[in-house]
C-alpha cells in the first residue's frame, strides 16, 4: 500500500490527539507514516504513534527546524515527499499548519486543501466554507494531494502499527534559516485540555465583565473537563490571553459541545464555532445573534446562571 | 523603506456569499465587495511604520474591475499608491496561482517589506503570506502581533498555540499581520479627497510576466468537484431564566448525555 504522510503535531514530547485522528483517517486510505519534527522524540512517543496504526515514523530531531519558522517543516517534507513519493501528506490545520501546507505545496508543485472536516476515497475532501454555510467537496488536481484537516473531525481509533524508526537527516537552505525563532513565550493554560482538542469548550464574552469574574466560566469547565476559551472583547480587554480566542483570528474549534456565556455572536466570532456538534448559549439579550445557532439557549444573567449549572453539575456526578 | 500591502477585496460577510453553478468559483457579483479586514490592519501597520522610519507605501491588489473601491479604501487611509493587476486570465486562480501572480508582480515592483493580513474571510487559507515568502526566498514573518524594525533588522512577535514566538530577520521580509496588533483608523474627509488624485497602476499578466498557464480557474492546483448549501441549523430551545436556569441548562446537557 501506498505511504500517506502524516506531520506530527507534539508538545513537550507528547504526540497531540490531532495526529491520532489523522493517522486513524491516513489507514483508511493507505499507509501512515509519521514524520516527526524538532527535538524530543522519546518511547512514549513512539508508543502512542504505533498504538494508532503508523507503520513507520520518520524521525528529524535536530533543533534547528523548529528554531526557524516554518519553512524547515516544509523542507522536511518536501524532502520526503521526492524521496518517498507518498499517496498524500496530511497535516493538522492549524495557523502553522495551514502555513506549512502551503510552504510545501509551492516546493513540491502539488495542491493544497485547508480545512478539511473529512477525507474520502481519492483524498476528495470535505470542507464547511462560509461560515458554516456552505458544505464543499474538493479535490487536488496536481501533484501530491496535500491536504491540512481540522482538529476533532474525526474519532482517533486505536489499531496498532510498528512504527519503523528512520532517521532522517535534512540540510537546512539558508532561506530555511531565514525567520529565528529567539524567544519563546508560553501563557500558561493550566490542566485544562487543549482548545481545539477539547471535547468541550466554555467560552466567556465581554458579558463576563472582568478578568477576576473569568473564575465562574473556569469553574464551570472544571466540572465538565472542558477548554476555556474567549470572544475578541474578552481577550482585547486583557481578561484572558489572546491564545485562548476562538474565532477567525482565534483558534477555529469544533467539539461536541460549545457553551457561550455572555458573547453576542458577531460573524467572525462564529466563524470559530460554528461546526460545533451542540451549541449552549448563556445570554441575558434574547436578541444576540448567537442564539440563533443555539441548540439550547438561557436568557438570563450569566453571574445566576453559571454558578447554578456547576453546582448542579457537581451534584449529579 | 518601500512598504508594499497586500489588499484584497471579499464579499461583505453581512451579506448571503455564494459559489457559482458553472465554474464553482466565488461568486462576486452576488454579494458587496469590501476590503478584507484583516487588510485594513496590514495597512495601518504599514502606515504606522512609514511614520515612524520613512518611505512610501504601495497598495498591490489582485482582483476583478471593482475592486478598485478597496484599493480607493486603503488610500483614502493614508497610502502613497496603488499596483491592481486584474486580468480576465486570473479569474478563479487559487492560492497558488495567486501567490504566483503576486509574487510575480512583487518582483516588478520592488519592495522592502511586504505586509499581509494574516486570512481573508473569503478563501480563508492563511496560506498567502507563507506561499510568497516561500516564492521569493524572503524571510517569512508571519501571524505578528507587534512588528518593530530597527536599521535593515526587523522583529515580530508571531502569535503561537501557546502564547508567542519572538522572532528575528532582515529585510526584506513578508509579514502578515492579526488584529491585535493596531486599531485601524478611519479614512479622513481630507483622505478620501486625496485618494482620488493617487496613482493607481493597472497591471495585465504580460505586464507582471506571469505564465498564463499558471493562473485561472483552468489550470488550478486543486478543484472544487460539488457544493451544496448546508441544511440550516435545527432552531433550538430557548428559555427565560426564572431562577432554575442553570438547573435547566443542566436537564439539557444531561439528555444529552453530556452530564
Ligand atoms: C478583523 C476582526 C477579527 C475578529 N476576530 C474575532 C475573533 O477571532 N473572535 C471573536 O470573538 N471576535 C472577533 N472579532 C470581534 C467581533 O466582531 C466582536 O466584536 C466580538 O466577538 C464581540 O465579543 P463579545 O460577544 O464578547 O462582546 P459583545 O458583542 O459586546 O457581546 C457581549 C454579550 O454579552 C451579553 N451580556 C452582557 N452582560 C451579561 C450578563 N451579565 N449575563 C449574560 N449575558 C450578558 C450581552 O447581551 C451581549 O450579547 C473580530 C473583529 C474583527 C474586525
Ligand atoms: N487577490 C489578492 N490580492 C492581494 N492580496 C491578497 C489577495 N488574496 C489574498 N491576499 C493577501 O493574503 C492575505 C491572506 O489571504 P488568504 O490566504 O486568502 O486567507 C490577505 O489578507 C491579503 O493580504
Amino acid at each position: 500500500m501506498t505511504e500517506i504522510l502524516v506531520l506530527v503535531e507534539h508538545v513537550d514530547g507528547d504526540v497531540k490527539k490531532v495526529t491520532l485522528e489523522l493517522l486513524t483517517l491516513a489507514r483508511s486510505l493507505g499507509e501512515p507514516a509519521a514524520v516527526w519534527a524538532g527535538p524530543g522524540y522519546s518511547e512514549v512517543a513512539k508508543g502512542r504513534l504505533a498504538e494508532f496504526g503508523a507503520e513507520k515514523v520518520y524521525v528529524a530531531d535536530s533543533a534547528d527546524i523548529v528554531d526557524y519558522v516554518v519553512a524547515p517543516k516544509a523542507e522536511l517534507l518536501a524532502s520526503l515527499v521526492a524521496s518517498r513519493a507518498p499517496a498524500a501528506v496530511l497535516i493538522a490545520s492549524t495557523a502553522e499548519g495551514k502555513e506549512i501546507a502551503g510552504r510545501l505545496a509551492v516546493k513540491t508543485d502539488s495542491g493544497v486543501i485547508t480545512d478539511a472536516v473529512g477525507l474520502g476515497e481519492g483524498f476528495v475532501a470535505d470542507q464547511s466554507i462560509f461560515g458554516g454555510g456552505v458544505n464543499v467537496h474538493s479535490r487536488v488536481s496536481k501533484g501530491t494531494p496535500i491536504v491540512a484537516v481540522r482538529p476533532n473531525s474525526t474519532a482517533p481509533v486505536p489499531s496498532t502499527g510498528a512504527a519503523a524508526e528512520e532517521k532522517v537527516d535534512v540540510a537546512l537552505s539558508d532561506a530555511a534559516r531565514a525567520a529565528k525563532v529567539v524567544e519563546r513565550v508560553k501563557q500558561e493554560k493550566g490542566a485544562r485540555p487543549e482548545l481545539t482538542e477539547a471535547a468541550i469548550v466554555v467560552s466567556g464574552g465581554r458579558g463576563v465583565g472582568s478578568g477576576e469574574n473569568f473564575a465562574i466560566i473556569e469553574k464551570l469547565a472544571d466540572s465538565l473537563g472542558a477548554a476555556v476559551g474567549a470572544s475578541r472583547a474578552a481577550t482585547d480587554a486583557g481578561w484572558y490571553p489572546h491564545a485562548f480566542q476562538v474565532g477567525q483570528t482565534g483558534k477555529t474549534v469544533s467539539p461536541q459541545l460549545y457553551i457561550a456565556a455572555g458573547i453576542s455572536g458577531a460573524i467572525q466570532h462564529r466563524a470559530g464555532m460554528q461546526t460545533s456538534k451542540t451549541i449552549v448559549v448563556i445570554n441575558k439579550d434574547p436578541e444576540a445573534p448567537i442564539f440563533e445557532i443555539a441548540d439550547f439557549g438561557i436568557v438570563g444573567d450569566l453571574n445566576q446562571v453559571v454558578p447554578q449549572l456547576t453546582e448542579e453539575i457537581a451534584k449529579r456526578k | 523603506m518601500n512598504i508594499v500591502v497586500c489588499v484584497k477585496q471579499v464579499p461583505d460577510t453581512a451579506t448571503e456569499r455564494k459559489l457559482r453553478s458553472d465554474d464553482k468559483t466565488l461568486d462576486r457579483d452576488a454579494a458587496d465587495g469590501v476590503i478584507n479586514e484583516l487588510c485594513e490592519y496590514a495597512v495601518e501597520e504599514a502606515l504606522r511604520l512609514k511614520e515612524a522610519h520613512g518611505g512610501e507605501v504601495t497598495v498591490l491588489t489582485m482582483g476583478p474591475d471593482k475592486a478598485t473601491d478597496t484599493i480607493r479604501k486603503a488610500l483614502a487611509m493614508g497610502a502613497d499608491k496603488a499596483v491592481h493587476l486584474v486580468d480576465p486570465a486570473l479569474h478563479g486562480s487559487d492560492a497558488l496561482s495567486t501567490s504566483y501572480a503576486l509574487a510575480q508582480t512583487l518582483k516588478k515592483i520592488g519592495f522592502d517589506l511586504v505586509i499581509l493580513g494574516s486570512e481573508s474571510t473569503d478563501a480563508r487559507t492563511g496560506m498567502l503570506a507563507a506561499m510568497l515568502a516561500e516564492r521569493l526566498g524572503t524571510p517569512q514573518l508571519t501571524l505578528a502581533n507587534k512588528v518593530e524594525i530597527s536599521g535593515a533588522g526587523i522583529t515580530v512577535q508571531r502569535v503561537t498555540d501557546y502564547g508567542f514566538d519572538k522572532v528575528e530577520a532582515s529585510l526584506p521580509a513578508i509579514v502578515s499581520v492579526v488584529e491585535k496588533i493596531n486599531e485601524p483608523r478611519y479614512p479622513s474627509f481630507k483622505g478620501i479627497m486625496a485618494a482620488k488624485k493617487k496613482q493607481v497602476q493597472t497591471f495585465g499578466i504580460a505586464d507582471a510576466e506571469i505564465d498564463a498557464a499558471q493562473v485561472g480557474v483552468a489550470n488550478a492546483w486543486s478543484e472544487v468537484a460539488d457544493f451544496a448549501v448546508a441544511p440550516p441549523r435545527a432552531a433550538g430551545t430557548v428559555v427565560k431564566d426564572e431562577g432554575d436556569g442553570g438547573v435547566k441548562t443542566a436537564d439539557y446537557l444531561a439528555s444529552k448525555k453530556f452530564i
